[in-house]
């Protein structure tokens, strides 16, 4: 679901033929019927953004015929545990559940608790509060550690299963279909599909990509599928799990070592400037007395040993003051906002084409005409670097050269042929590219640039007396460099990435780490990808000289676990749940974990271990709850805390969407983040006056030949001529509707723009029957933009920045849009065009 | 060529001769096929490497030929990919060789229509000098009620899911030196 796995990751789903050749059922749910529903047992189209109202059904079809996995439920997930007697459900408040703050616009979090205990959330979420400044670290805070009230018969009217039994009583099949425009078969269909290919001896699993990320909702259509999952017993064991297929060669390793605005290393989070005073606060607000947040303080210590080596001392509380303050989301669209305001003086864009990649990708081409200086590194002149000149804005007059101020550098950027270093896939696994040339003319890698950069900087500071200098004068930065180049040595950097003890020796595990500045340790997830002073991430041995785990091949953080809570593919003694599905168990006679993986335990914790009084991080989780990075070890059915939207995920209508909520009341998610005004037009929506204006759903997707915002793909000869133009794909039906030709042009219009397609009728995109309405499809891949060999049109200009609240990621799976025949017009002539449809200054209901 | 050779490599012999009679295999392959070679065999040096696309992370082969790379593959050897790659995977050569690439540093004056040349050097050095001058004039000690802040909201960074983890590494080390917040990639997106 959410992802065309077969065009969007070819090799990848050469795993999913095969287990389809072994007898495998592979169900395809997506609203276009692509390469993978053709290779699928059975496709289910749904509309656009309807993927919770789908899994609802389906969760609730398995509760109701008992299809659960009672044992796993039972001892590995909340099913039992009794929440705070406050809770109301989004059934008795129209679509809201509990704490919702109409005002505010955000909910407060005190009645999904874990009745009689404050469970606080994920590490880098506790940072969060109030302000939405969510990160991706999972764990539980349970203020005391010890167990919370439970009713192991699952029948206390506010335990977690009855919760879950109730919300989701009234997605029945037939609800479902209305809302999603497929059968109810379907439902049924997929739910005993689903539980049929799990349990003991079998298990089934979910891949996923932006399909779901990018919506309003698209944690929470995640959250459904972990949900489902949990119920049918499929985490942490073999075949099973919910699989994230990501979509560039290291954007796991850009969320691990972060460059966002929230986090540090590892999931530690950005300090705050409001919620605790000093050193103490942070980390006891960050820290956890069980599970694996429990050891934070070492963690942080270790990362800041070294970021300032000798200045981080106990008496400069480890240089805490020298890290900058977070007060508010700063995520990437809220910083576009701020540059079209002129708030921003400088930007540097490395590898990344918001001119392209980003929704309304036009408010980004318009801010950086208002910045002082701009730096693009890339491989090829993209339309971020040539904003300036050639861009819709320059066509149409809104930006003139002689009127923009923005001092443009573009540096050339080296290929990952041209460098050494690691790229982390999207199983968690580090693996070294070697560098085989080196780099033509002014081309660098990033590496190059920042370290060079970082030491010019610094030796302009050195005799700097300002107190705002002492982080970058402190800031530790001697990198070996080689060549006639002066690159630094990627390996170097590594090693301080993994970490070393105080004689300058590798560490091989995190649990070596210590909060008394005897560590230092870059990433504390990646320690151990340089133990013994050997590169992991560059091992390379044959997949046919290992087992199918293949441990030897690369490196898999943390510490080379390659799947993760494998402690649950065990039953609660420590046997496997089935010969067929065995991958780590309890051997009693040697006293330790055993199997095909690293045990994601203690090694020698017994299972039927129990933490005595007062123990602390993993030592306090029982030897029965394999999920260690929870506090309470459990997978979480209900979410006491950590999102910012709902303790369960909820059917809401897309932000821009040309229907109401069959469900509720409440139309879309209410604590989405909506910053309407100015370049961020909204249009009309559901029943509203004007919404017929844009009466069909739009949706974007990738291409198998060309890559995100096309800077690697649109260049090169071979991928454009394969794939030579934009184009919009719609049905006959629409295609009669509007007069579209195949093959002719089409311009799809919405309040932020329009942008000009060439028509691909196709049956692959159909009509469907959505409440009592005949909904159409646009489907539009978004990989152009006005540079290359291939130039067309920018599926991001017709896109609004609307963004799910717990990650800040915008919804450009599901909108509405309007289609006319013909070419988009000229010049100013296009602006006339938008301003002639309706928008909206103002939030959206 | 003897006349007996002669009269044996005519293609109606061959394909009598040869178990090949409706002359669609071995019978229609000419000497010249026969003596071609992948130019993967002359390679003087194969590099280990893994695909820059998407996040699957399939194994590639880099074949170097007179220090310019003549091939990419993909790797047999890994257990995620067995070999294979997809068509951009597959073209990989033509993105990293390509006419295409930019290989100068260019730079644009503010107001100006043109891109002018500048050398690697100097570039650099004013990209600091901008840093260091930005920073300042936008340095936020406190916030307005005395909290500390120790950041400038001046400057923004983005790109980081197409780099090395030990770029992003350097990258947000980097940022917190300097105190800048407002450090994202396509993670976001």
């Amino acid at each position: 679901m959410g992802s065309n796995m077969a065009e969007c990751h070819p090799v990848g789903f050469q795993w999913v033929m095969e287990a389809r050749e072994r007898g495998a059922e592979v169900v395809h749910v997506d609203p276009r019927f692509t390469r993978t529903s053709a290779m699928a047992t059975r496709h289910i189209r749904i509309r656009p953004g309807s993927d919770i109202a789908l899994l609802g059904g389906v969760i609730r079809w398995v509760i109701e015929h008992d299809a659960w996995f009672r044992d796993y439920v039972v001892e590995y997930t909340n099913a039992p545990v009794v929440i705070d007697e406050g809770i109301e459900d989004t059934d008795e408040l129209g679509g809201v559940f509990s704490g919702w703050d109409e005002e505010q616009g955000q909910y407060e979090f005190d009645t999904w608790q874990y009745a009689g205990m404050r469970v606080h959330s994920a590490a880098g979420q506790r940072e969060s509060a109030g302000s939405g400044q969510t990160a991706g670290a999972a764990g539980a805070h349970l203020e005391h550690g010890e167990a919370p009230e439970e009713d192991p018969t699952l029948q206390h009217p506010r335990c977690v299963f009855q919760l879950l039994r109730r919300h989701f009583d009234r997605y029945t099949p037939e609800r479902v279909a209305e809302i999603c425009g497929c059968s109810a078969d379907d439902v049924e269909w997929l739910a005993r599909t689903l539980a049929e290919n799990s349990g003991r001896e079998r298990t089934s699993a979910f891949c996923y990509a932006v399909g779901w990320t990018q919506h309003t909702v698209g944690v929470q259509m995640i959250r459904s599928a972990a949900i489902l999952q949990a119920l049918l017993g499929n985490i942490g064991r073999p075949g099973g799990g919910i699989l994230a297929l990501r979509g560039h060669a290291s954007i796991q390793g850009s969320t691990d070592i972060p460059t966002l605005y929230n986090l540090l290393p590892g999931y530690i989070p950005m300090p705050h400037a409001h919620h605790y005073e000093g050193l103490d606060g942070y980390v006891e607000m960050n820290s956890a007395p069980s599970g694996w947040w429990g050891n934070f303080e070492k963690y942080f210590v270790s990362l800041m040993k070294a970021y300032f080596g000798p200045a981080a001392t106990p008496e400069s509380e480890w240089c805490f003051d020298r890290l900058p303050r977070i007060d508010k989301n700063d995520s990437t669209y809220r910083t576009t906002l701020a540059m079209l305001e002129g708030g921003i003086r400088g930007f540097v864009v490395a590898g990344e084409n918001p001119a392209v990649g980003s929704a309304n990708a036009r408010a980004h081409r318009l801010a950086m005409a208002k910045l002082d200086w701009l730096v693009v590194r890339d491989v090829v002149e993209t339309e971020t670097a040539a904003f300036w000149h050639d861009s819709p804005e320059v066509e149409s007059g809104e930006l003139v050269p002689e009127q923009i101020a923005t001092e443009v550098f573009f540096l050339p950027a080296a290929s990952h042929t041209e460098k050494d270093g690691s790229f982390t896939n999207t199983q968690r696994l580090l693996q070294w590219h070697h560098k085989a040339v080196e780099p033509p003319g002014d081309c660098r890698s990033e590496l190059w640039f920042y370290y060079h950069l970082g030491r010019m900087v610094k030796e302009r500071l050195a005799g700097s007396k300002a107190r705002r200098d002492r982080g970058i004068r402190e800031l530790t930065w001697q990198y070996p460099t080689h060549g006639q180049r002066e690159e630094p040595s990627a390996e170097a950097v590594l090693s301080e990435i993994n970490g070393w003890d105080e004689t300058g020796t590798p560490l091989s595990s995190y649990q070596q780490l210590a909060a008394d500045g005897s560590t230092a340790c870059g990433c504390w997830i990646y320690c151990g990808v340089y133990e013994g002073g050997v590169n992991q991430a560059a091992r390379r041995k044959p997949h046919w000289e290992q087992s199918y785990v293949a441990p030897e091949w690369g490196w898999a953080w943390p510490s080379n676990r390659h799947l993760i809570y494998n402690r649950a593919s065990a039953d609660p003694d420590g046997r496997p749940w089935s010969e067929r599905r065995k991958y780590v168990w309890w051997d009693e006679e040697e006293g330790q974990w055993t199997g095909l993986d690293e045990p994601d335990f203690g090694k020698q914790k017994r299972p039927d271990y129990e933490p005595e009084q007062g123990a602390d991080a993993e030592a306090a989780i029982p030897g029965r709850r394999p999920f260690s990075i929870q506090a309470d070890g459990r997978a979480w059915l209900w979410v006491p805390a950590g999102l910012t939207d709902g303790p369960l995920p909820t059917h809401y209508e897309p932000h821009e969407s040309p229907f109401e909520n069959a469900l509720y009341e409440r139309r879309a998610n209410p604590a989405r983040e909506q910053y309407p005004g100015g370049e961020n037009r909204y249009q009309p929506v559901g029943d509203d006056p004007g919404a017929d204006a844009y009466p069909f759903v739009l949706t974007s997707y990738r291409l198998t030949e060309h890559h995100t915002a096309g800077g690697m793909t649109r260049f090169t000869a071979y991928l454009s001529e394969l794939q030579p133009a934009l184009f919009c794909e719609v049905s006959p039906e629409l295609a009669a509707e509007r007069g579209l030709e195949h093959g002719g042009w089409a311009t799809i219009v919405t309040a932020r723009s329009a942008i000009e397609a060439r028509v691909l009728v196709t049956r692959r995109v159909r009509p469907l029957d959505v409440q009592g309405r005949t909904m159409h499809t646009v489907g539009l891949p978004y990989h152009w933009g006005s540079r290359g060999l291939t130039r067309g049109g920018t599926a991001n200009d017709l896109f609004s920045i609307a963004l799910d609240p717990n990650v800040h990621i915008q919804e450009v799976k599901a909108a509405a849009c309007d289609v006319r025949p013909g070419r988009r017009p000229r010049g100013p002539a296009l602006r006339d065009l938008v301003s002639s449809y309706p928008r909206l200054e103002r939030e959206l209901r | 060529m003897d006349i007996a050779e002669l009269v044996r490599s005519w293609p109606l012999v061959r394909q009598l001769t040869e178990g090949d009679p409706l002359g669609l295999g071995p019978a229609a392959r000419s000497p010249r096929t026969a003596a071609l070679r992948p130019r993967t065999e002359r390679a003087e040096r194969v590099v280990r490497s893994i695909c820059p696309y998407c996040a699957v992370g399939c194994g590639q082969l880099v074949y170097v030929e007179d220090g310019a790379i003549s091939q990419i593959e993909g790797d047999p050897a890994s257990p995620i990919s067995r070999g294979r790659l997809c068509p951009k995977g597959a073209a990989s050569r033509s993105f990293v060789a390509g006419p295409r690439r930019e290989t100068r540093v260019k730079y644009r004056r503010p107001y100006g229509t043109c891109w002018e040349e500048l050398p690697l050097e100097d570039a650099m050095r004013m990209i600091a000098d901008r840093i260091v001058a930005t920073r300042a004039e936008t340095w936020e000690d406190e916030s307005e009620d005395g909290v500390p802040l120790n950041r400038t909201m001046g400057i923004a960074n983005l790109g980081g899911a197409t780099l090395d983890n030990e770029e992003n590494y350097l990258i947000r080390k980097l940022s917190i030196g300097l105190g800048m917040v407002q450090v994202e990639n396509q993670a976001r997106i």
